[in-house]
């Protein structure tokens, strides 16, 4: 205890020791192997690597792959407006209506996460079916032709990212909401703003750093999503996971599969500081 | 066949999840106190305490009542040896990514023994790099029974490496619920009546050759010309929206809901299928199909000598009756016909354990060298989208 007395300064340092660490071990390294990978030749014949300042790897896997990089930005980004879309009410209703059922209510929401990810898109294989009773209905009331499908299309895939990651937007939606003094929307409205008025002039931009972790939390994971693509769509909508999927463990195509993972990440980085601006968050999240 | 329902919804989760099966224990310890036969060719201190065996999911005779492996289980009862199996290899290609770092450098990747298909270029690519254990011929005189015409494949011709687990065939499947007799390729791919409702299978090995017949082309042997004819049939097919999506045996689940009408499929599941798709039919097409045969491997670190014990064991034509009577696959083994006569009668009429001549007329091998074209590779990844 005397060392630690004598240098408390060294406590808050001690303490980010373990995350530190756990960052350097399992992020930074890995990181830097796949930074060595993505820069190597691979031998056609017996599939062995050769490091070679490969640089060539990005600019193939981009002009190789841009289309499945474009849909998933595509696909993200509508998935991540649609829950956006169908999380804010809900987590406003939870927040300001939900009173003492207000957990019952947010397990309701997080209720599914019980069930493993691939089974809960698994249900969604059967929901979506040619011969369920979705598709059926909308048959019969002319949204869908007589020969159109639901399964195995982009809408399918859409909407499979879109209920996988619902809770990553409305839990944060949530918080921000409900640490809101409703004083300040009586105050509002004590001085003659209209309800619509009070929202937008009010709420609204109290609950933006929810909307702001909402949405990267949607956004970033489903940029990279394979898994709805696979099970819920065909090869006409795969996404960049997937080809980094197949390069990965189908081709054993590893400078490719590396080369396409750094272009993700990079392209996510580029996109974060534009939207913190657009959405004008820095002063409200303090970043 | 009678826990055929529960065996087909088994594989679908299994597929879904990649499960990992493993048998512990067994009955090892009642073997080991009751008095075990081991022949007298076999030493008994020489055979590991257990086997670690890789297979594809539902390849094995499975007692889904008391989830326990007949075959397996007698396997442990004579030799004392526990067997620890697990059904995790679902692609050729998964598989082996997942490993070859441990079989550049000869590492054990803990198996004895695994289960590859000689229509990917992977059982030929680990024979020459001398990435495979050795089997020990001097443990398995029931080699004997291996069918003539599996003897002495190209990629391994003295079968020093290899021996054949199942063979199995690709052609056509439909459901006849939905649809009249699908008998061509041609069909499969242009009959409008089947849009959307088609699936093919996403490895090259299994589709190509089957399209590269129906032009008219010799899959033995499938130059520049011959693969660009099949490959611009399949995307044109493609374009039209005729074809749903590729897939591995994951359409299985496919054809009980009704999504999948036809696609290319492989022999044994159409018969697995029944119980839920009573109309499910497998033919091979007109112009001719393929076949292709899973072997078993001993991966580098593998206890040979054990593994070995194992392939002698499963070439008794009892064993490999009561392995082919659960998953009708071809069987590589000679003499188990009139094995499973005694066990199941059905079972030994049907033509996908016990193609016929004419059948096996039309049945062809795919040429291994275009599996090995990188450039093959290439295009047909890109058609596939990833």
């Amino acid at each position: 205890m005397g060392f630690i007395h004598r240098h408390r300064w060294l406590t808050p340092y001690l303490l980010l020791v373990p995350g530190l660490a756990w960052l350097a071990v399992f992020f930074v390294i890995p990181l830097g192997f796949l930074a060595h990978q993505s820069l190597e030749v691979q031998n056609p014949i017996d599939f062995s690597y050769a490091f070679r300042w490969a640089w060539h790897n990005y600019s193939d896997a981009l002009s190789t792959y841009e289309p499945q990089l474009l849909r998933s930005f595509e696909y993200a980004a509508i998935a991540t407006a649609l829950a956006l879309v169908i999380s804010y009410p809900l987590a406003y209703w939870i927040a300001f209506r939900g009173g003492r059922w207000k957990n019952v209510l947010l397990l309701f929401i997080i209720g599914p996460f019980f069930v493993t990810y691939l089974i809960r898109t698994l249900a969604w294989e059967t929901i979506l079916s040619d011969n369920g009773f979705v598709v059926s209905t909308l048959k019969s009331i002319g949204i869908l032709g007589p020969s159109d499908r639901l399964l195995a299309t982009s809408t399918a895939v859409v909407a499979g990212i879109t209920y996988n990651f619902l809770p990553f937007m409305a839990l944060p939606l949530y918080v921000s909401l409900e640490q809101i003094d409703p004083r300040l929307i009586e105050a509002a409205k004590d001085l003659y703003s209209s309800s619509a008025r009070a929202f937008l002039k009010v709420t609204l931009p109290l609950s933006l750093p929810g909307i702001f972790a909402g949405t990267l939390l949607t956004f970033i994971p489903a940029s990279g999503d394979f898994i709805n693509a696979q099970l819920l769509g065909t090869s006409d909508q795969y996404m960049i996971g997937n080809v980094i999927q197949s390069r990965f463990l189908e081709l054993t195509d590893y400078p490719t599969a590396a080369a396409l993972s750094f272009i993700l990440m990079a392209i996510i980085l580029l996109i974060l500081p534009i939207y913190t601006r657009a959405l004008g968050t820095e002063r409200l999240t303090g970043a | 066949m009678t826990d055929n329902l529960s065996r087909e919804e088994f594989l679908r989760r299994s597929f879904a999840i990649g499960a990992l099966i493993a048998v512990p224990g067994l009955a090892a310890e009642v073997a080991r106190a009751g008095g075990l036969k081991i022949p007298p060719g076999v030493d008994p201190k020489r055979l590991k305490k257990t086997l670690r065996f890789s297979n594809w999911p539902l390849y094995i005779d499975y007692d889904k009542k008391h989830h326990r492996y007949p075959s397996l289980e007698l396997f442990t009862k004579q030799y004392g040896v526990k067997v620890d199996y697990h059904e995790d290899i679902n692609q050729n290609e998964t598989f082996f990514g997942k490993y070859q770092a441990q079989f550049r450098r000869k590492q054990s990747i803990g198996r004895d023994l695994i289960v590859m298909t000689d229509n990917s270029r992977f059982p030929a690519l680990m024979v020459q790099q001398g990435w495979l254990e050795k089997i020990d011929k001097s443990v398995i005189p029931n080699i004997k029974n291996l069918l003539p015409a599996l003897a002495n494949p190209a990629w391994d011709p003295h079968r020093e490496h290899s021996l054949p687990w199942q063979s199995g065939m690709t052609g056509i499947g439909y459901n006849a619920k939905y649809t009249k007799p699908v008998t061509s390729v041609d069909q499969l791919l242009f009959d409008r009546k089947l849009k959307g409702k088609v699936t093919l299978l996403d490895s090259i090995g299994d589709t190509l050759p089957v399209v590269v017949l129906s032009n008219g082309d010799d899959p033995g042997k499938i130059d520049d010309a011959a693969f660009n004819r099949a490959l611009k049939k399949i995307e044109k097919a493609k374009k039209a929206g005729q074809i749903r999506k590729f897939t591995g045996n994951d359409y299985i689940s496919m054809f009980p809901t009704g999504d999948v009408w036809a696609g290319l499929v492989w022999s044994g599941d159409m018969p697995q299928i029944t119980p839920s798709t009573p109309r499910a039919k497998w033919l091979i097409p007109k112009s001719g199909g393929t076949i292709w045969t899973d072997n078993m491997l001993i991966p580098p670190g593998g206890d040979s000598y054990t593994a070995s014990v194992y392939m002698n064991f499963y070439y008794q034509p009892k064993i490999a009756a009561l392995v082919e009577e659960a998953i009708y696959y071809v069987c590589p083994v000679k003499g188990a016909g009139a094995e499973i006569k005694k066990i199941d009668p059905a079972a030994a009429r049907s033509r996908l354990i016990f193609p016929t001549k004419e059948m096996l007329k039309k049945i062809y091998v795919v040429d291994p060298k275009a599996l090995f074209n990188p450039d093959f590779q290439v295009k047909w990844q890109s058609m596939l989208g990833a």
